[in-house]
């Protein structure tokens, strides 16, 4: 057996390729807000509200999206960390919590986490940590499997093995946490701001990794960043959230041409300039985005929006299609021709 | 010499804790009345505890200082008592990453900002409440009348921000530190901060020394960028020179790990390794062991700074090779 080989002994590919990875829809998540002296409910953050995507097989997703907007909320759901309030979560064709228990997912979908150093037990050694998924769900060889893991992420096993997570650096506890990952064999690794915290330079090092690792073992990576460049580079796909919704969903090419979503559009232009001879001049959004406790009626990005007319604060727009069965897909009543927007269907002004 | 707001002279900062850590060593760096200046760096650099000595926050027993620093005519390093507390706020202020920590929580933001300027100005409280105010207006806070009253955590991580920067600008200080303060905001918030930054730079005329590991950041804010490596300026220039003509392989590599207009898919020419733990003094270019173009003598010896122009220089032997592609 090689030693890929050995390392890479998936779920079955239950669905054949034509079948998505992952089919979330309607996805709905609202946490209460308690208050006052008995600690009654006072109100709900709609975290995540009605969110519906296809994850292809072997494909990358990028999600990109301010603070607040869900996307760390969605990949919780994903990995079942906390529990969905409505909505269906299919993955491979198996809806979990019907055909698929939570166990099996697990197996099936792994997480990386932002805090490399908060999301490992600080009192296993680096090899226990590697090993422990495998061998909680009775993976053969689970240090074997843990030491070539780390041999594969660029970790000597000989000099890291028996270390502790503080006695390394933040790229290093990356690739430790990206080999934990790896080590349950998954198929879908959500990687949530995996590589935010770290250094540009050693950055570049991890999404090179992310990359390989992808290629050889036949992963589907979702990627959480707020960096748009990062996202860019990694993704084949990019959708993107504002306060709990999906405002748009498009290959990476086509959104980095046309951005249809005007708070796509802003977020693009907030990117800082890397031209010193042509700054940015104005701020593409004034505030902060809403609180999510209370979004705004209708389209939740109306109060911000420079083409809001009223049909934006009465009527939610839907997620649609910007040409007859085009992968590019916007929530905004300027791309819908029977909106009553008296802009829908022209051409914005960039 | 008299037209430099701040002047550092072979400035070392050595840690000597359980461990000792050679944070600065043998920096030289100059800022004129009204400058711009980002300081670029990952972290552990050195670019924060530049800024912490600037404002002598470091923890007297425990950090050794040697060098000189002289801010608009102020020996910094020999202050003390009253001397030391009037030149904070009043020479020098800064801005820090965390709004929310930097912030007092039991009191109005009116009142922080009023406690300041009656502290510094000697003024009564019906004035420094009225100066905190025209402060609120100058930060674009909309109803500033209403956010005087507002207590910290009744304000956006944007709104704090902006009264962050109220704060430090209330006494007119000739010089303004800035330790990552947009770090932590989103996107869209972040380039508001950075505007409001170079227009508040413009209308009062401070000198501005802006601490930051994005370089696109450094971009928009700064007119001259200085590249910190282990505790040391590896580059530094005005922004356009080091930004369209970078010369430290370590500029070149942050540059090309930037991803700004990198092809999806093809290999990251990154610098490998990571940063040294600076427990010794460096007596040997510090960035030799992830370099692409190290030769013997840059393990040898510390390497030599070039200047290509009165204010213009580069620590590394190669500073003179032509720009080679990654």
């Amino acid at each position: 057996m090689s030693e890929t080989k050995f390392l890479n002994e998936p779920l079955d590919d239950k669905g054949g390729p034509a079948q998505p990875l992952l089919i979330v829809r309607n996805l709905k998540k609202f946490f209460p807000v308690r208050g006052g002296i008995l600690g009654g409910k006072k109100a709900m953050v709609q975290a995540v509200d009605g969110i519906s995507f296809k994850v292809k097989k072997g494909e990358t997703l990028g999600i990109v999206g301010e603070s607040g907007c869900g996307k760390s909320t969605t990949a919780r759901l994903l990995i079942g960390l906390i529990e969905k309030d409505k909505g269906e979560i299919i993955f491979d064709g198996q809806d979990l919590g019907g055909a698929l228990p939570l166990r099996e997912l697990r197996r099936g979908v792994q997480m990386v986490f932002q805090d490399s150093y908060a999301s490992l037990n600080p009192r296993l050694t680096i090899e226990a940590s590697i090993a422990f998924g495998a061998r909680v769900q009775g993976l053969s060889d689970p240090v074997g499997r843990a030491r070539k893991l780390m041999e594969r992420v660029g970790l000597a096993p000989d000099r890291f093995a028996q270390r502790y997570p503080h006695e390394v650096s933040g790229g290093q506890r990356q690739r430790i946490n990206i080999a934990r990952a790896l080590a349950m064999s998954p198929r879908l690794v959500v990687l949530d701001e995996a590589v935010s915290a770290l250094d540009k330079s050693v950055e570049a090092q991890v999404l090179n990794l992310l990359a390989d690792l992808r290629r050889e073992f036949g992963l589907t990576y979702i990627f959480i960043s707020h960096d748009l460049n990062v996202v860019r580079y990694i993704s084949d796909r990019i959708l993107v959230m504002y306060l709990g919704e999906v405002v748009e969903i498009a290959p990476v090419d086509d959104i980095w041409n046309f951005q249809a979503h005007p708070y796509t559009r802003s977020l693009f232009s907030a990117m800082p300039s890397m031209d010193p001879d042509n700054r940015t001049k104005e701020p593409p959004l004034a505030g902060d985005p809403p609180n999510p406790i209370n979004p705004p009626s209708g389209c939740r990005f109306h109060t911000r929006c420079r083409f809001a007319e009223t049909v934006c604060s009465a009527k939610a727009p839907t997620l649609r299609s910007l040409s007859g069965g085009s992968e590019h897909l916007a929530a905004c009543h300027l791309h819908d021709l029977g909106s009553g927007h008296s802009k829908a269907g022209k051409e914005l002004a960039p | 010499m008299t037209e430099n707001l701040v002047d550092i002279q072979k400035l070392c900062v050595r840690f000597d804790g359980a461990r000792k850590v050679h944070a600065i060593n043998d920096l030289t760096l100059t800022l004129k009345q009204g400058e711009t200046m980002a300081l670029l760096g990952e972290s552990g650099s050195g670019k924060s505890v530049t800024l912490k000595t600037l404002l002598r926050l470091l923890p007297p027993k425990r950090s050794a200082i040697e060098g000189d620093i002289v801010v608009n005519g102020v020996d910094v390093l020999t202050l003390s008592g009253k001397k030391l507390q009037a030149y904070r706020g009043e020479e020098v202020s800064m801005v820090f990453q965390e709004p929310g920590l930097a912030l007092d929580p039991v009191y109005t933001v009116g009142d922080q900002i009023a406690e300041s300027v009656m502290r510094h100005k000697g003024v009564r409280k019906e004035e420094a409440l009225s100066t905190a105010l025209d402060m609120l207006r100058r930060v674009r806070i909309p109803s500033p009348e209403r956010r005087l009253r507002n207590y910290p955590h009744e304000l956006s991580g944007g709104m704090l921000q902006r009264v962050m920067i109220a704060l430090a600008l209330a006494c007119r200080p000739k010089l303004l530190l800035a330790d990552e303060p947009t770090t932590a905001l989103d996107a869209t918030v972040q380039i508001q901060i950075l505007l409001l930054l170079r227009d508040l730079q413009k209308e009062f005329g401070m000198g501005v020394i802006f601490v930051t590991h994005d370089i696109g950041v450094a971009v928009e804010i700064s007119e001259r960028i200085a590249v910190m490596y282990a505790g040391q300026i590896v580059e530094e220039g005005t922004t356009r020179e080091v930004i369209k003509n970078p010369r430290h392989p370590y500029t070149r590599g942050l540059l090309a790990a930037n991803l700004h207009d990198t092809e999806r898919g093809t290999r990251l020419n990154a610098i490998p390794g990571t940063p040294p733990s600076l427990e010794s003094r460096p007596d040997a270019c510090s960035f030799a062991p992830r370099c692409q173009l190290a030769e013997p003598q840059c393990l040898a010896s510390l390497p030599p700074t070039h200047r290509l122009s009165e204010r213009r220089r580069v620590a590394c032997i190669h500073a003179d090779a032509p720009a080679f592609s990654g």
